[in-house]
């Protein structure tokens, strides 16, 4: 298979992907904002869902949260009224960044990927850092219940 | 009905049951990955299965294929429940012999809808 290089439309179906899962899934309107493409990862988070890719493309696809949107997306999500991070929470933000991550996959034809089981991070102002000599391409979204960001890490393999 | 939910995300498990008893299902078991399904299943009197694709120990798809080879087992109607979203999946679970096939992201109308079409066929 030859190289394609990956660009700012690779990242579409994720974005897609993400305002399809919140509408469907958890009921919420997420709006994007400006793309935002740079190396190194560095935003505050507190809690990220994480999914490796590998196939015609390896890197990483992650949802990081603030905590306080975290609970709220993770209590409307599941009909929950958690006032803290609870094993609900991880295992809701693991599973919304593997729909998100499966779903695109269906706009990614070109590079047959695969996507792993989720991992979930917690920890104040935690770092995700991507594969060497790969950029995150990353998008902040808002919603009623609070902001948090996609970021997509990949990189085309022969 | 006797319904068996296979996912290993606590959180799907728990959004499929609360859609199930929305619709007056009330004896619903759960398993956390194929391994786990084949071994509840194995012990018999389950209906319906709704079953994720991406589990470990044992992916949805290897547990499909599983179930329908087993005589004891092969009459159950599964549903894949994931979000293995290209028809090329969809094709593989559905010769594999699943009965319907649920893309994540869903609206519970959509899962609804699939099960009930499902279950009248089965009856």
């Amino acid at each position: 298979m030859s190289q394609i290089k990956i660009k700012v439309e690779h990242i579409n179906p994720f974005v897609t992907s993400t305002i399809e899962t919140f509408r469907k899934m958890v009921g919420l309107e997420a709006k994007p904002g400006k793309l935002i493409i740079k190396q190194g990862n560095a935003d505050d988070y507190d809690i990220s869902g994480i999914i490796g890719i590998s196939g015609g493309a390896k890197g990483m696809v992650s949802l990081s949260f603030p905590k306080e949107t975290a609970i709220k997306v993770t209590n409307k999500f599941i009909g929950a009224s958690s006032a803290d991070v609870t094993d609900d929470t991880i295992d809701a933000i693991g599973e919304l960044a593997n729909i998100v991550a499966g779903y695109a996959k269906k706009g990614l034809g070109e590079f047959n990927i695969t996507i792993s089981l989720p991992s979930v991070i917690t920890g104040s102002n935690h770092r995700i850092k991507e594969p060497k000599d790969v950029f995150s391409f990353i998008v902040p979204f808002e919603t009623e219940l609070g902001g948090f960001h996609l970021a997509v890490s990949l990189k085309s393999v022969e | 009905m006797k319904i068996l939910l296979v996912d290993d995300s606590n959180t799907m498990r728990r959004i499929e049951k609360n859609t199930l008893e929305k619709m007056g299902y009330t004896d619903i078991q759960e398993a956390v990955d194929g391994a786990d399904a084949i071994s509840k299943l194995t012990a018999g009197g389950f209906e319906l299965v709704l079953m994720d694709w991406n589990m470990p120990n044992m992916t949805g798809i290897e547990a499909l294929k599983v179930i329908k080879a087993n005589p004891a087992t092969k009459g159950v109607p599964v549903i894949m429940v994931t979000s293995e979203s290209e028809k090329t999946r969809i094709m593989e679970a559905i010769q594999a012999g699943a009965a319907n096939y649920v893309v994540k992201p869903f609206q519970a109308e959509t899962l609804q809808e699939k099960i009930s079409a499902v279950t009248k066929k089965a009856a």
